[in-house]
């Protein structure tokens, strides 16, 4: 094993117990949310589509590139906004009034 | 700009976007501050783009900007037109196309570096593609059975785990054998096309009951194909907002597992349609007592706490603005009124809290189970609305019931119970509802929508008197 990827299972580690740990105290009401932005920020793989689509070795991981860029952006605009869309609706009777 | 600099410049904003994605989920936690959450993803986002495209590598932009306008224009649109009841379907098609991204990614590296990829490489790259190939099928089968496309009812056959067991072991056999010889590249394609069918055949004989535990679980998959990807790249930024999907749909899980009293495996592999033979068997004919919307709204007007339980059936007959016409109604002649939130209410995590927030209830009306059932004991009436086998008190005491164990909404201890439903039919489960018989419940028979706006009506026509 490499020093990079002994590394890289050290980040996995520490990621996946900061993420259970924030992720443990988001409220029940909110979870439809935490789904839908959580799927936006899994789109980060639009960062290793971007590569390959533009890197263009060849036509076939182009093209596969290029199809990776358009599903993870779907997934990224669409994320994102969904989410805020959610948001935007939960409100508490307080803020009503005015 | 020359490498020197950009190489650094690239990693800071990969730095920076892993702090916003992090604080994007702390500030999701309540509902105060998640808009500024989803505000830090955003920001956190673009950076990781823009640094990305600065990457040297990069020869054209042609492709790369065909993409972004294709995905934005697909993205856009069904985020701000798609109605709040097809959130569900939203959600297993993104996680289908998140997992799609992970696999073509996946693919391209593989031909672009086979033979001379790594073992180690080999591996994530392997994991990437499995979890990517299932996940992507899988989400769609889930999409289908959503949106009704394909049946919603579990579909069952003879010697079904034994099939998709031996499918995904020879899946993971292929696998094993890429990550040995990494230049048998043959074998590819069969690998990836043993994942897709895995998924198909996975999703086949869950019920629409067992959704939201299906859709966390297909999330965290897609999460962990992300991180795999970061492990095939060496792009730490990826593996961490992986691990945060992957964290977030298990936890999402475990949680609708727990509200099920069911295990993973038992979801997975053992189709609850199965059960349905012994119920009839009882042979004795009870009966219920039917009620009409007026009697409700007179009792409902007499009461001074009501207690909704929403389920599915709310959902389906859209009825969630019916809804909040009668907690205005109620509210305005000073009867206090929550709602009963059950963890798998509907078809995914948070399903019901969506639905009511967009009806305008303020969501500190909402609560969840565990807050509400003291409650309940003490309201006057209970209202459940297309909801049934979490409401059913035979998961309690009745040991041979299917359910039994499965944590519920203890809408029996309520003075009176009234259940808006469309028939006498069972639910998911198949199994009788015995609330429904009690001598304090009356039945409201019809769609959720139409019996609730009756209800209303005769609450504002009684009013004048």
């Amino acid at each position: 094993m490499t020093p990079d990827l002994v590394a890289s299972l050290y980040v996995l580690l520490l990621a996946g117990f900061v993420g259970f740990e924030v992720i443990r105290r988001v409220s029940p009401l909110l979870h439809t949310p935490l789904m839908s932005l959580t799927n936006a920020l899994s789109a980060i793989a639009v960062v290793g589509a971007i590569i390959i689509a533009g890197e263009q070795r060849s036509t076939l991981t182009t093209v596969l590139g290029t199809l990776a860029v358009i599903a993870s952006t779907i997934n990224l605009v669409g994320g994102f906004m969904i989410t805020d869309r959610m948001l935007k609706m939960f409100k508490t009777r307080e803020r009503k009034k005015p | 700009m020359s490498a020197y600099l950009v190489e650094p410049l690239i990693q800071v904003a990969y730095i920076f976007a892993t702090a916003l994605f992090i604080l994007a989920l702390k500030w999701l936690a309540a509902p105060a501050t998640a808009r500024r959450g989803v505000l830090a993803g955003e920001v956190g986002m673009l950076l990781a783009v823009v640094g990305t495209l600065l990457h040297h590598e990069i020869v054209s932009y042609q492709w790369i900007l065909v993409g972004f306008v294709l995905g934005s224009a697909i993205g856009a649109p069904m985020a701000l037109y798609m109605p709040m009841t097809a959130v569900p379907q939203r959600t297993a098609l993104s996680h289908a196309f998140g997992a799609l991204a992970a696999a073509l990614v996946g693919t391209a590296e593989y031909y672009l570096h086979t033979p001379q990829l790594s073992r180690f490489t080999m591996v994530a790259l392997a994991l990437e593609l499995l979890l990517g190939s299932l996940t992507f099928t899988g989400s769609l089968m889930a999409f289908g059975k959503l949106q009704e496309l394909l049946p919603t009812r579990p579909v069952t056959y003879r010697g079904q785990n034994v099939v998709n067991l031996s499918l995904l072991a020879l899946a993971v056999a292929s696998g094993i054998y890429l990550v040995v010889e990494p230049g048998a590249s043959h074998l590819f394609p069969v690998f990836v096309t043993l994942g897709l069918l895995f998924g198909v055949l996975l999703i086949i004989p869950i019920g629409g009951a067992d959704m939201p535990t299906v859709i966390s679980l297909l999330n965290s998959y897609a999460g962990l194909a992300a991180s795999a990807m970061g492990f095939v790249l060496d792009n730490k930024l990826l593996i961490i907002a992986g691990a945060l999907d992957g964290a977030s749909g298990l936890i999402l899980s475990v949680i609708m597992c727990k509200a099920m009293n069911r295990s993973f495996t038992n979801v997975l592999f053992g189709a609850f349609g199965q059960v349905q033979a012994g119920a009839e068997a009882k042979g004795e004919t009870r009966t219920v007592r039917s009620a009409t919307a007026e009697e409700a709204a007179s009792i409902l007007e007499a009461a001074s706490s009501v207690i909704i339980v929403p389920g599915y059936g709310m959902a389906v007959a859209q009825a969630q603005h019916k809804v909040r016409e009668l907690y205005d109604a109620l509210t305005k002649r000073g009867v206090d009124v929550k709602f009963a939130i059950h963890p798998v209410a509907g078809r995914m995590p948070g399903h019901m809290n969506v639905l009511l927030a967009e009806a305008d209830i303020p969501y500190d009306r909402l609560l969840d189970m565990d807050a509400i059932n003291p409650e309940l004991a003490h309201a006057d009436v209970a209202l459940v609305i297309g909801a049934n086998d979490v409401t059913n008190p035979a998961a309690r005491h009745d040991r041979s019931s299917p359910i039994y164990g499965m944590p519920i909404l203890d809408v029996d201890k309520a003075r009176t119970v009234m259940v808006i439903k469309r028939s006498m039919s069972p639910g998911f489960a198949g199994i009788e509802n015995e609330l429904y018989y009690l001598d304090k419940a009356m039945m409201l028979f019809g769609d959720a929508k139409a019996v609730v706006g009756d209800i209303v009506k005769a609450l504002s026509d009684g009013g004048h008197g």
